[in-house]
């Protein structure tokens, strides 16, 4: 799939957070996202970055723009060298509580993309990805 | 650093969030809220967020939280002005926020902070008579 | 063997391109492609002219391979034919044939060309019927994804037709559904119902489902989505039109629509208007019957 832009994020701070919310933004409106998808796309990098800051110890966030034919996306890759996750599919199950768990934004933002991978080994680290596409 | 602003109207305390928030900031607009309301005696607490783009986990723990902290100080708290794309991003995530209020706009978020308080009122008035 | 092949290939080519123009013209007149009156003969004949200067260029650069960039600029004219052929209507076979036509008369000049030395003629036209099978399946993928596209579009505007929001009264919506409710369609159904609560104003939305064939676990769920969207905004929901056999359904398989429903679009605007303050009253009293 052949990325014509790619950037890199640190993920260590709150501030981080909202800096990895502009910039997915700024890609969902360069490719013409509709306003519900950009909506959606940055609600779920907004979750995802702070599972990453929260639970992974911080990380990073790798930002793809793609261009398949005529068909644009934006891809997002997570990244952290945090205590992983033990039960993925627990983890993507779990419901929303106002109390906050591990992995509750995970099973949102899987509903929240066109495409989710998520990899994850206890001890080493987690690496979630998401695609929205145009 | 920038606090949000919190204005009093009668007995209603209002605040309108235009600006991404960082963590910090929100946590610091649940602080200011609460010590307002037990300051103020306010007895509403409206919420505005039509400039609001994103509303993630976190904001809606915070709404959360502000409605259940000011319903124990006896305070009725109504968010107003959602946008559309926010509303239907919110539900695909899971969070309905089925503990908070909410109206199109401020107008009818304050009629229903007055029709609330009414009721609570008459409610307490009754009880008067009737131990009398 | 390539190598050789390539080498008599794009030398036959260079050498030859005028005459390989003219055969391969009057092949793709013959055709028919001018017959259906979709394309005029002028565009037919750039068309024709650029892709053959693109094809010399690329042969020069990079031989046959084509993924290399040097066959960018070819690869993105056939694109754009393929693309134009697929609105235009063309068939997939109309538009294969542009490139596969080129076949004959390449072969006609790699036989004029090479006369002394058939085994490079033999290579050099192995070499060309690869390159253009390989040209002509890139210009079907793009004839494909053209169409797909242009389904897919007519798909959402089907969608967006059958979701009309009206606007019952001052502050009351009714949002009659009509067919299944997928989550494309849920989709739409919110961002027009959510619409429609902005710019109305509405307090009351009626969801009504008459015209949806069965409601299963699954359309439930879409549904609860739209009523939570809808709340979030401040409206409340009720839901009417729910058929007998629907409502016998939802119960076996304990599917629970928490809010009110109505069996009518009648019975929920009336509960819409006393819940907005509203009564309908008759101004001139009914003749009675007993009149004397």
């Amino acid at each position: 799939m052949p990325v014509t832009k790619t950037e890199v994020l640190p993920i260590r701070s709150s501030d981080d957070v909202v800096r990895v919310r502009q910039a997915v933004r700024s890609c969902a409106v360069g490719i013409g996202l509709g306003l519900v998808d950009q909506t959606k796309i940055i609600t779920a990098a907004s979750e995802l970055a702070r599972n990453t800051l929260d639970y992974g110890g911080g990380g990073e966030v790798r930002i793809d723009v793609l261009q398949e034919g005529a068909r644009k996306g934006v891809r997002l890759s997570f990244e952290d060298h945090g205590p992983g996750i033990a039960d993925i599919a627990k983890a993507l199950t779990d419901h929303y509580t106002t109390g906050g768990g591990l992995g509750l934004g995970l099973g949102g933002a899987k509903r929240l993309s066109n495409e989710f991978h998520i990899e994850s080994t206890p001890g080493v680290g987690t690496r979630v990805t998401i695609a929205r596409w145009k | 650093m920038d606090r949000i602003p919190i204005l009093k109207l009668g007995g209603v305390l209002i605040v309108t969030i235009q600006v991404d928030m960082h963590d910090r900031l929100a946590l610091a607009l649940e602080e200011d809220l609460t010590a307002k309301i037990a300051a103020t005696g306010a007895r509403g607490v409206l919420i505005e967020i039509s400039a609001l783009e994103i509303v993630d986990s976190f904001i809606g723990r915070m709404l959360d939280n502000i409605a259940a902290i000011s319903r124990v100080l006896d305070a009725e708290t109504v968010v107003v002005g959602m946008r559309p794309a926010v509303a239907i991003t919110l539900v695909e995530l899971g969070l309905e926020l089925t503990g908070i209020k909410t109206a199109l706009n401020v107008e009818r978020g304050m009629a229903m902070i007055r029709d609330r308080l009414a009721e609570d009122d008459g409610l307490g008035s009754a009880r008067a008579r009737y131990e009398d | 063997m390539a190598v050789d092949g390539t080498a008599a290939l794009t030398q036959t080519v260079a050498a030859e391109e005028a005459n390989i123009l003219a055969a391969w013209f009057s092949l793709l007149k013959a055709g028919g492609a001018l017959h259906t009156g979709r394309i005029r003969e002028a565009e037919l004949d750039t068309q024709a002219r650029t892709v053959l200067e693109q094809l010399r260029d690329s042969l020069a650069a990079a031989g046959t391979d084509v993924r290399a960039d040097a066959y960018a600029p070819l690869r993105d004219t056939l694109a754009e034919v393929s693309r134009s052929r697929a609105i235009q209507g063309f068939t997939p076979t109309d538009t294969a044939n542009f490139v596969f036509s080129l076949k004959e008369p390449i072969y006609d000049a790699l036989n004029r060309t090479g006369g002394k030395d058939p085994a490079a003629v033999a290579k050099g036209t192995w070499a060309a019927s690869h390159l253009l099978d390989a040209l002509g399946m890139h210009t079907m993928e793009v004839f494909l994804a053209s169409r797909e596209e242009v389904i897919g579009r007519q798909g959402q505007e089907i969608a967006e037709l059958s979701t009309p929001v009206v606007r019952l009264w001052d502050g009351i919506l009714a949002l009659p559904l009509i067919g299944t409710l997928d989550s494309a369609r849920t989709g739409v159904v919110m961002e027009n119902l959510l619409q429609a609560i902005v710019d109305e104003e509405a307090e009351i939305a009626i969801i009504d489902i008459t015209g949806v064939p069965t409601v299963d676990t699954l359309v439930a769920q879409h549904l609860l989505k739209a009523i939570a969207a809808a709340r979030l905004m401040g409206a409340d929901c009720i839901i009417s039109g729910i058929r007998p056999q629907i409502a016998q359904t939802m119960v076996h398989l304990g599917v629970e629509l928490n809010v009110v429903s109505k069996a009518t679009l009648a019975d929920a605007f009336a509960l819409a208007l006393k819940r907005t303050g509203r009564t309908v009253v008759r101004k001139q009293p009914s003749i009675s019957s007993t009149a004397s």
